[in-house]
Order: C-alpha cells, then sequence, then structure tokens
C-alpha cells in the first residue's frame, strides 16, 4: 500500500464552513469590567441583562462572549453567552439568559444580581456564527436559540438593509417565546405545544424555487443539540446546501 | 501538572453577592481553571450538520511528510492492536467531563506505519466534513492520541462523531476533530478552523489556553 509521497490528501470539503469574519485575538483575550444598566424580564425564566462595557470594541450579530463571575476568594465561574443586541448600540450591550435549574452563573444573575452590579465579561468571541449582514439570511431558533439570530434580526432593521432575511423561531407556548412583541413580517413562529414541532411546512416558503432568494440563504440554526440536528436535517432535505448552514448548540 | 485555583488578574473584583456552587476550598483536582464538571452531560458543539457518514464509507489517511503515505479502511484500521483512553475530557466553553472511555486505536500505531519524516513538526487533522484543527506533532505521539470508534461500552454516536474521531484529551476538545479523515504532517503550524476563527493554536487546558492572545 506504499503511495507516493506527493500524492497529497485533498479532504472532501462539501460540508466545510468557512468562517466569516476574521477575530481580534487581542480584544478576546482581554477580561472587561461591564456595569449591569439595566435588566428586564421577557418571559418567566428569561431575562435581559444591559451592559455597559466602556471599552467594548464592536461586534457582528451572532457573535457571543464569555462572562465570567468572582467570589471573594478568588473562585470563578464563566459561561458563553450570545450577544442579544444590535451592533448599534452606543457602548452597550444585551444578553438574554436562560434561568438554567441549578444553573450556577445564569441563577445569580436571576436571583442576586441587580442593576449596579459589575460582572467581566471578554469578547467579542468567534467569527463563525456571525453575520456581517452581506448575505440573504434563513434563521432558526429554538428557545433562548433566537438570542443571537435576534442581533440579527436587529441589525437588519436598524441598517435598514435591503437584503432578505427570515426568522423562523420555535417556542413551547406563547408565554416562552422570547422577544414575542418584536416580531414582525420576517418571522414565522411555531408553538411546538399546540403545532408541533418544526416541520418542513414551516420551512418550504423559503427553500423552494420562488421562495430562495439570488445566491441562496446563508442559514443559522441555534438552540438545543435536539433542535440542530433536527432542524439542519429538515434544511438539508429541502435543499438547503450543507456548506451554507452554520449552527449553534446549547452545550 | 498541579491544578491551581486561578490567580486574581488585573481585573479582578469580587461579584457583589456571589459564593459560587463548588467552594474553592473543595474544588475538584482534576477540573481545570474556569471549568465545571457537567457530570452526566455530554453537550454536542460540532458548527456543522452532522454528517450521514457510515463505517463503510469511513477511511482515515496520513500524508504529507511521512516516508509511507496511507489510508485505512473501517476493517483494516480495526485489525490494528487496539488501545483505549481512560480520563477526563475539557471543552473551552467550560464543561468537562471526568472519567470516560474510549476505545479505537493509539494513532501512535497509525503513524509508526506511516513513518514521519525528520522534519515533521506540525499535523493538520482533517474531518470527512472539512473542518480542520492543527497540533504540534509531540501533542500526539508518545500516549497522547487515539482513533476512537467506542464510546463506554457502545459505538461512538454519530453527533459526537462516529463513527469515528480523534481524541487529544490533553487539550481543548475542539482538537479532538469528530468524523475524522486524515492526518497531514507538516514542518511548520497551518491553523486549523477553530484557530482561524480566534481560538488558541494550542488549546491547553490547565493553562487556560482558550483563545488567540490567552
Amino acid at each position: 500500500m506504499t503511495e507516493n509521497p506527493q500524492d497529497v490528501f485533498v479532504p472532501p470539503t462539501r460540508f466545510a464552513v468557512p468562517g466569516r469574519i476574521a477575530v481580534s485575538g487581542g480584544a478576546a483575550a482581554l477580561w472587561q469590567r461591564a456595569l449591569i444598566t439595566d435588566i428586564r424580564r421577557e418571559t418567566p425564566a428569561v431575562s435581559t441583562f444591559r451592559l455597559k462595557v466602556p471599552d467594548w470594541q464592536g461586534h457582528l450579530p451572532g457573535q457571543h462572549l464569555m462572562l465570567r463571575l468572582t467570589a471573594a476568594d478568588g473562585y470563578v465561574a464563566q459561561r458563553h453567552y450570545s450577544i442579544a443586541s444590535a451592533p448599534e448600540g452606543s457602548g452597550e450591550i444585551e444578553l438574554t439568559l436562560d434561568h438554567v435549574p441549578g444553573g450556577e452563573v445564569s441563577g445569580h444573575l436571576h436571583t442576586v444580581a441587580r442593576v449596579g452590579d459589575t460582572v467581566e465579561v471578554r469578547g467579542p468571541l468567534s467569527g463563525f456564527f456571525a453575520w456581517p449582514g452581506d448575505r440573504p439570511a434563513l434563521l432558526l431558533g429554538a428557545g433562548s436559540g433566537v438570542v443571537p439570530l435576534m442581533s440579527m434580526v436587529r441589525h437588519h432593521r436598524r441598517t435598514g438593509l435591503g437584503l432578505p432575511l427570515r426568522l423562523v423561531v420555535s417556542a413551547r407556548t406563547p408565554e416562552d417565546l422570547i422577544y414575542a412583541d418584536e416580531y414582525a413580517d420576517e418571522t414565522t413562529v411555531v408553538l411546538t405545544r399546540t403545532e408541533g414541532r418544526l416541520s418542513a411546512g414551516h420551512l418550504a416558503p423559503f427553500l423552494g424555487d420562488g421562495g430562495r432568494p439570488e445566491g441562496g440563504w446563508e442559514a443559522y440554526i441555534c438552540g438545543s443539540n435536539g433542535f440542530a440536528e433536527h432542524a439542519s436535517r429538515l434544511l438539508v432535505e429541502g435543499g438547503q446546501p450543507v456548506d451554507r448552514i452554520r449552527i449553534e448548540r446549547f452545550g | 501538572m498541579t491544578p491551581d485555583v486561578p490567580a486574581p488578574t488585573a481585573s479582578y473584583e469580587p461579584t457583589r453577592g456571589f459564593t459560587g456552587r463548588a467552594r474553592a476550598a473543595d474544588r475538584d483536582p482534576r477540573l481545570p481553571p474556569g471549568q465545571y464538571d457537567a457530570r452526566d452531560g455530554w453537550p454536542v458543539l460540532s458548527a456543522e450538520v452532522t454528517p450521514r457518514l457510515t463505517a463503510a464509507e469511513w477511511t482515515f489517511r496520513i500524508d504529507g511528510l511521512v516516508a509511507a503515505p496511507r489510508t485505512w479502511t473501517w476493517d483494516e484500521a480495526h485489525a490494528l492492536p487496539p488501545s483505549e483512553y481512560r480520563g477526563d475530557i475539557h471543552c473551552v466553553t467550560s464543561w468537562s467531563k471526568f472519567g470516560v472511555r474510549f476505545g479505537g486505536v493509539s494513532l501512535d500505531t497509525f503513524l509508526a506505519a506511516a513513518r514521519p519524516l525528520p522534519g515533521a513538526s506540525h499535523v493538520v487533522a482533517y474531518s470527512h466534513t472539512g473542518y480542520t484543527t492543527s497540533l504540534p506533532l509531540d501533542d500526539v505521539t508518545g500516549g497522547k492520541a487515539w482513533i476512537v470508534w467506542e464510546y463506554e461500552d457502545g459505538p461512538l454516536p454519530a453527533e459526537h462523531g462516529g463513527p469515528a474521531r480523534l481524541i487529544v484529551p490533553h487539550l481543548y476538545f475542539w482538537k479532538s476533530a469528530k468524523w475524522i479523515a486524515g492526518l497531514r504532517l507538516l514542518d511548520r503550524d497551518e491553523p486549523g478552523f477553530w484557530e482561524q476563527n480566534g481560538y488558541h493554536h494550542r488549546g491547553d487546558p490547565w493553562a487556560e489556553e482558550r483563545y488567540a492572545g490567552d
């Protein structure tokens, strides 16, 4: 089975998804103080935390950050959270968090934190799930998976982008639907307790010959792993190329 | 290596009212700084669509700076002497998982057959999805890396990289490429997917090498 050393392997790249933007390593490595300036209830289990980060370098919709809490003895806990706000945020950013039962960081933020407290953040992180606003976007989210997608919707509106953008958001009940008051014509809401889970029918209007924009969609999926697996399969079966699907799964 | 509670940094400032679930004093010594114990959970964090790749379709290849580039099929790989890893794994998103078992073949076995050339210093691991990750050759030799197809007592689940993945458990798990397709040996570091997307080039959990600049 000896082969020519010059015969270099070319990987099968049909699933390959390149990153969207170059990421600044310097900013990502730096922890910064963030002042909580507002806490807003979204649903019974979800709140939005508004943070003032004086040296925030800006972000693109879809990026996340790392948030760190420190105890008096130096013990730290840190988690990744998607950024909910659009980049056009005048030095303040918003995070929308589930109150995870028993959650060390989300539990603190939901039950102890108040306006005027400081936490630490580093970011923005990762260029992979970012949407620079350069391609038509088909966004599929479930539960708090809608958070980075909402940053894209808000950016799309505030900048008056002419590019097509569609959001399909799945929640159990109307009470669980985050940002319910903000959705407009671009959004399809799927209430799973009454309608059942996201189906091919919900996506058909965007995947048929008439529904696909020129150049095709860049698809972004965010949610639990179960949702991500299900939604990505529906997209692939509907004809969306695998190398135009970006997935952010909750770990 | 001795795990330490992370030293306060320049920006260190206690968070009002935060005590933490696990106290520093009784923190599990297996837990690297900034990590938490995922216990029974095993989060899935692939960026791409899980490929439908069968064992019959799976191949693993080593080439680049080697004397004998070659490709193994599923059956050929399974005919090699088995090896397993029992221990901990760590994800850069801050979860760790203790005492897991992966079964497969040591990467040393594959590399011995391909015979790395003296100039080889780094590898790029390729997945069947096109995902790539880069590593120093020293980090995947000497009993530190495996190609695995078993998790605990069963086959490796597809969403965790089945039918077969690379594992390099002493580094953050984005180095452990799922759906592994090949390894190319190089005389230089050639950053892979996450390394190009802002992550650290090496990724040592005990040194908290998470992002570029750490």
